[in-house]
């Protein structure tokens, strides 16, 4: 196999493991404040991910690292096309961060009310963002020999509007699954309800964005070539369906394994339509950024090849420890013996 | 003002705001690991309550280093997509490495020792400490060797494809990772950090004895605190000197300007009072003489030759006032900072420290003094290496994103100089409660 196609299903493949662990940091940050009755209930939501969110928020920096070595003038255009947008994205990521730690740091209604309103919109905003920029990286961005020719605003296109909220529904509906687990009791409860009434909203965002992705996007092409192809959004919709079907028979761990499964199946919906484009471009696919015109050389993938298949397995293997060491949930006992942290 | 040079203020400020917290994570973590593990072996409670405050303080630190490094991460692509595109090959590899390998090593395992203390067993949670220092740590390796390339290219050839452009692609990754120029700065880095961490825990022990707080615990800490200072900056002069012989050899345009020599000369003087006049292309005060010692400090030769400014054309000459001045204030507090541990090393080798006043209120002044060091240190390795962001490769002017429009940079750089400055205000004033509350 060529590098650039192993890259390829790498770079998608460290996004989509970001979407799964941070999607559910997220969503539980867009719920957490209707889902809890008390200081006590926001505390133990917060402690439900306090151990684990920072490692996850890191396969973001792993996947911007990747972007970057393995498909350097993908990465440059990227980020410099959608700069508006990341800056977006680094504001809420940032203040998400510090509101997260702080939250705890200071002994005031006040404070506390504070940070868990920038929690909120902190996680909503990324959520949002990252569904705008990978609905327009599906639909191509209008660029050509010159440069880039969109906006900000043009990024907000009915097709990148859809995929925003399929992101926003698909990581709140993973959020509150999570939290579900997570907890015991009437938290749990509230938290399985949440994901029972969020449910439909899902399904029916990702079947219109599999219907819209069809006069909105080239993403069918690959289809129609290889047919086979055809079995990841069918996988993705009966993830979804799967969903349901475990969280009714009272499975929360099986229901909150098949979201994430589900998340990763919507993601390669699109990413197995781009291939072997990275973004490709809206006006004349002449001029799209694909994995063979805008790659590192064959040496330097080689060397990140070699690093990956070393240092990877480690980090997932001591990623999977921590989340067994933390893998009960989170009672009140827990917040309230523990004066320290959240 | 223009793309460039909005672009270039906005990468000064986030990146000088990310260093306020870099170092001091990079040390207190090795003096947190000590401590517990201190604790471990010996039973001792007091090792205890230390590991618990100063991993503390270290955390509400850490919290704003970790958010504030994405942004950087990421700023390559958005203000500088011409130098990531240029560059990328050779470049995005270490950065991609450095998360993998130690950025996440550092963020799973602290949140192992934050929520750890009745999970796991004694041992594990101080190994979990030990692993996020050496995480941060090699963090900075990862980080310094990419800083080292612009500052010393190595490993790389240039390639033109068919459409004209140029770019740097890897040849050689061995040689990117022994680039003698990145280990030395990466050793002056990072023992400049455990300097901050030595300070800054001698600073807030001596708050508390000057108000007899705590009395044990606060002399404890201050004495490791002043032997790791005393080691720590004696071992940053050190490898400092060992890194101004590389700038000599490998920018002789930063070293010029960072001595403010204007013309090539064997034996080069020192002047201990000097003022650059650029326009004339000469000093216009120069008093208090050493003989020879410049020539000496660069190539440890007295009658070495050191290339002066004026034998680069004026556009390839870095600006000489701030990296003149930044480098002279950056060694003046260095060696007050050695003196500041030697003393408080040798008046607190006996019990009672908490009576010398005098020593306490010197630690305590003494605190900005490692945090300015480290800064002004970097602008004498980033100005100094101008106009150059890649040293003799490319120029920082040709490095700028071309599709970003002045109003986005303005709007973002106002957007970082009001959200960092409130995340500053909220960060020193947190510090500062939880520093006075002390040891639970």
């Amino acid at each position: 196999m060529e590098l650039q196609v192993l890259w390829f299903a790498l770079w998608a493949l460290l996004w989509t493991v970001y979407f799964i662990l941070d999607g559910f940091v997220l969503g539980l940050g867009m719920l957490f404040g209707r889902l809890s009755r008390s200081e006590t209930e926001r505390r133990i939501l917060l402690r439900s991910v306090g151990p684990v969110w920072n490692g996850n928020e890191v396969w973001l920096v792993t996947a911007g690292g990747a972007t970057f070595a393995a498909f350097p003038t993908t990465y440059a255009l990227m980020f410099s096309y959608f700069y508006t947008a990341l800056l977006l994205l680094l504001f809420s990521l940032i203040v998400r961060g510090v509101a997260i730690e702080f939250r705890a740091k200071v002994d005031t209604t006040a404070w506390r009310t504070t940070c868990d309103g920038a929690i909120a919109v902190a996680s909503f905003l990324p959520a949002f963002l990252f569904g705008v920029a990978f609905g327009n990286i599906f639909r191509g961005l209008p660029m050509d020999a010159v440069g880039y020719h969109g906006s900000f605003l043009g990024l907000l296109n009915p097709y990148g509007l859809l995929t925003g909220v399929l992101f926003v529904l698909l990581f709140a509906h993973h959020g509150a699954l999570y939290a579900s687990v997570k907890t015991v009791g009437a938290l749990s409860d509230r938290a399985r309800q949440a994901a029972r009434r969020l449910w439909p909203w899902v399904l029916v965002v990702a079947l219109a964005f599999l219907a819209a992705s069809k006069p909105a996007t080239r993403l069918s092409d690959n289809y129609l070539h290889w047919p086979v192809l055809a079995v990841i959004p069918l996988i993705a919709v009966a993830a979804l369906a799967a969903i349901r079907f475990f969280e009714s028979k009272g499975s929360l761990p099986a229901a909150f394994a098949a979201s994430c499964v589900t998340i990763l199946f919507v993601t390669f919906t699109g990413v197995a339509g781009l291939f072997p484009s990275l973004i490709p471009s809206s006006i004349d696919p002449a001029y799209s950024l694909t994995i063979y015109n805008s790659s590192s050389s064959p040496y330097t993938l080689a060397v990140m090849t070699v690093a990956a298949l070393i240092f990877v397995p480690i980090v997932i293997a001591y990623k999977v420890w921590v989340y067994r060491v933390f893998s009960a949930p989170v009672e009140e006992k827990d917040v309230l013996t523990d004066t320290g942290m959240y | 003002m223009d793309v460039l040079t909005l672009s270039r203020w906005q990468f000064a400020v986030t990146s000088m705001f990310h260093f306020i917290f870099v170092p001091l994570t990079i040390g207190l973590s090795v003096l947190t690991a000590y401590f517990e593990t201190r604790y471990v072996a010996s039973r001792d409670e007091t090792w205890l309550k230390m590991a618990k405050f100063w991993g503390s303080l270290f955390l509400i630190n850490f919290a704003l280093g970790i958010v504030t490094g994405i942004t950087l991460e990421f700023q390559f692509g958005m203000n500088w997509a011409e130098y990531s595109r240029y560059v990328g090959d050779i470049f995005g590899a270490p950065l991609a490495i450095e998360a993998t390998v130690a950025f996440f090593l550092e963020s799973v395992f602290i949140g192992v020792w934050i929520f750890g203390w009745e999970k796991v067993s004694e041992r594990v949670h101080a190994l979990s400490i030990w692993l996020v220092a050496f995480a941060t740590n090699l963090s900075a390796l990862w980080i310094l060797l990419a800083n080292g390339w612009m500052q010393r290219p190595v490993g790389y050839h240039l390639v033109t494809d068919a459409a004209g452009r140029v770019r740097a692609e890897m040849v050689d990754f061995a040689a990117l990772l022994t680039n003698s120029f990145a280990w030395t700065e990466f050793f002056h880095t990072v023992l400049s950090g455990y300097a901050v961490a030595a300070f800054f825990v001698m600073a807030v022990s001596a708050w508390h004895l000057l108000r007899k707080n705590e009395t044990t615990f606060f002399e404890r800490s201050f004495k490791a605190a002043a032997l790791l200072g005393l080691v720590s900056t004696l071992l940053v002069a050190m490898t400092g000197d060992m890194h101004g012989v590389e700038v000599a050899k490998v920018q002789p345009s930063k070293f010029a300007a960072m001595e403010s020599v204007w013309e090539t000369q064997r034996g080069a003087p020192m002047h201990a009072i000097l003022i650059p006049d650029e326009a004339g292309e000469r000093n216009s005060l120069e008093l208090i003489s050493i003989p020879k010692m410049v020539s000496f400090l660069a190539f440890h030769d007295p009658e070495a030759e050191i290339r002066g400014l004026k034998s680069f054309p004026r556009e390839l000459r870095p600006p000489v006032w701030p990296t003149f001045v930044s480098f002279r204030v950056m060694v003046g507090l260095g060696i007050a900072m050695i003196l500041v541990c030697l003393l408080a090393v040798w008046f607190s080798r006996k019990e009672d420290i908490a009576g010398r006043t005098w020593l306490l209120k010197l630690a305590l002044l003494s605190l900005p003094l490692p945090y300015v060091a480290g800064l002004l240190g970097w602008v004498v390795a980033e100005v100094g290496r101008q106009p150059w962001i890649v040293y003799g490769v490319l120029k920082t002017a040709d490095a700028v994103s071309k599709s970003v429009s002045t109003a986005q940079v303005a709007g973002s750089l106002a957007g970082f100089t009001l959200l960092y400055g409130g995340l500053a205000v909220v960060d020193v004033w947190l510090l500062a409660r939880y520093a006075r509350r002390g040891p639970a």
